[in-house]
């Protein structure tokens, strides 16, 4: 079975995002860009179904700029076995990624698409969840442990009180959390190979997608700033100023 | 039109975080209506009625409904959306997991966790863990939003809504509930807690978590954990304060042994008053916080648990 994974280019996690001054976005000129960290899970996850013989071949998706191949050859390198790029510049919402990867699943017909959960630049934690409903397939988000089983997988969450499993019918949609594996890192073997492996430049209209936003954003800024308050020097004194102020 | 909030609920108990979607639904569209999906949820139905300013609820009883699995979730909603404007739900991982189906489906964009209701079409939502606030026009036609409870005020009790019992709207049965483990807990529950008290990697092991149980169990606080003590096995993920686990903002957050990580700082920045514990003067979490002890954890949380029963707490 084949298994896609979109990746997306996102600001690196370690980078203090810092807000333009004139409110229209954030600062990413100059600024280290990396995978999204839960597409690393996700491809990591699709890697070692393939290890295990479960999946035949791992396709790595990402859509945005050029640089975008850049995240897919990280895909590429860490095991994914080639890549689409679908080219643009804009920002594109999560219901148009979607669309464009409800098209890229028809002419591919894998068994099972993993999606991190959330992209850490907008945190909309959508677009697997839309890509199910579009296909008319079975998710299970923010999966913990995955287990395959024949013509189904069940899928353990991170819920807000604990842990939840699913059955779900293949082909579905998985969208990934923090603790369901530890991504690899590439192997400079692996780096050189990937240099080798096909990656397929597409655009949205090749998919018949328009990805205008739909959503105006009419301004970024920067959130309210809290201000250091006072040292207290034992733990009485902490107690009793929370007493003081009626917190406890 | 009007909009309908979709309650969140464990099939027993009505949550809090669906009188705050209240209160955000009331300011895009009014009437506001609730959806109570469930099996067996007359209790939680009843409790819906009675929230202020709800004119109806909508009581769908069905088997499909009974851990609100996403697929029929999002059928059931998509069934009752004609006659809405705007369609909210809670952003906990349940109204995460079936509101983007419902918006693909209506094919509009969803709106994320907003925080704020600057007009019936315009909202402030948060992007890069908090690190920015965007403000955002939706276009014409139906809005599916998703609301950051610990932005809202819940809406008191008061209401007399009528409720409408209706049938269940179809399950494809391609995906089935199988289990879940839950966390027991004699106490609040984290996002909903006044008090919180959370341990860090200073914390050094799982079972020095008791000394922060005392204190909890003195203040009546929920106990909370940042990613470092998730990820060091310390506790289990469902404890987790951040970016990547829960947002809280109670009337005191206690941050011990929690150095204040960007993404820790996103899950607990706007509680009322912050505190914090750390033997690292230079700790991030000082700059965010109203009281600040620079002390080894391990003597402090004890005086302070003796402080506290002499105080007789």
């Amino acid at each position: 079975m084949k298994v896609i994974v979109p990746v997306k280019r996102v600001i690196d996690y370690n980078v203090k995002v810092r807000v333009k001054a004139d409110q229209t976005g954030v600062d990413l000129a100059n600024v280290k860009m990396s995978m999204n960290p839960f597409d690393e899970i996700s491809v990591e996850e699709a890697i070692r179904l393939k290890e295990k013989g479960k999946a035949t071949e791992v396709i790595a998706v990402s859509i945005g700029p050029q640089q975008a191949s850049e995240t897919i050859r990280t895909a590429l390198a860490m095991g994914a076995d080639r890549g689409i790029l679908v080219k643009t510049d804009g920002e594109v919402e999560p219901l148009a990624v979607a669309k464009i990867l409800k098209a890229i699943c028809e002419a591919e017909q894998p068994q099972l698409v993993i999606t991190g959960k959330q992209a850490i630049d907008d945190d909309s934690n959508q677009t697997g969840q839309m890509l199910a409903a579009l296909l008319g397939w079975p998710q299970a988000t923010f999966a913990h442990k995955l287990e395959m089983g024949d013509g189904k997988a069940d899928i353990e969450r991170e819920i807000d009180g604990g842990l939840q499993t699913v059955e779900v019918k293949l082909p579905a949609v998985m969208t990934t959390d923090l603790r369901l594996n530890e991504p690899r890192y590439a192997s400079l073997p692996n780096i050189m190979k990937a240099k080798k492996k096909p990656i397929d430049e597409k655009t949205p209209a090749d998919y018949g997608v328009d990805v205008t936003p739909k959503l105006k954003t009419l301004k970024v800024a920067e959130p309210p700033k809290r201000e250091a308050g006072i040292k207290v020097k034992t733990a009485k004194e902490l107690v009793d100023k929370l007493k003081e102020v009626g917190a406890i | 039109m009007a909009s309908l909030v979709i309650a969140e609920h464990d099939g027993k108990v009505l949550k809090d975080a669906t009188n705050k979607t209240v209160t955000a639904a009331a300011q895009v569209s009014s009437p506001v209506h609730i959806l109570v999906a469930g099996s067996g949820a007359d209790a939680v139905a009843e409790a819906a009625s009675k929230i202020a300013g709800v004119e109806k609820v909508i009581y769908a009883d069905d088997a499909a409904y009974a851990k609100m699995v996403a697929e029929p979730m999002e059928k059931l909603i998509l069934s009752l959306a004609d006659k809405y404007d705007a369609l909210l739900a809670p952003a906990t991982t349940s109204g995460k997991n079936y509101m983007p189906r419902v918006a693909a489906k209506l094919d509009v964009p969803q709106i994320s966790e907003i925080l704020k209701v600057d007009s019936p079409d315009t909202f402030e939502r948060p992007i890069y863990a908090g690190n920015a606030i965007a403000t955002v026009q939706a276009p014409a036609g139906k809005k599916v939003i998703t609301v950051r409870t610990t932005a809202f005020k819940a809406a008191e009790a008061g209401g007399s809504a009528s409720v409408e019992k209706i049938a269940g709207a179809g399950d494809d049965g391609i995906s089935k509930f199988m289990s879940e483990e839950l966390s027991k807990s004699e106490r609040p529950e984290l996002t909903s807690a006044k008090i919180v008290i959370s341990g860090g990697r200073g914390m050094q092991s799982g079972d020095n978590f008791h000394l922060l149980d005392k204190i909890a169990d003195k203040l009546h606080a929920a106990v909370g954990a940042s990613r470092a003590a998730v990820d060091a096995g310390f506790v289990p993920n469902d404890y987790q304060v951040g970016q990547t686990g829960k947002v809280v903002a109670p009337e005191l957050y206690i941050a011990v042994g929690i150095s204040g990580a960007i993404q820790h700082l996103a899950g607990m920045k706007d509680s009322k008053i912050i505190a914090a514990i750390n033997k690292d003067e230079e700790a991030p979490i000082f700059q965010v916080a109203d009281y600040g002890l620079v002390a080894d954890l391990f003597k402090a949380i004890p005086e302070m648990d003796e402080e506290l029963t002499k105080l007789g707490y």
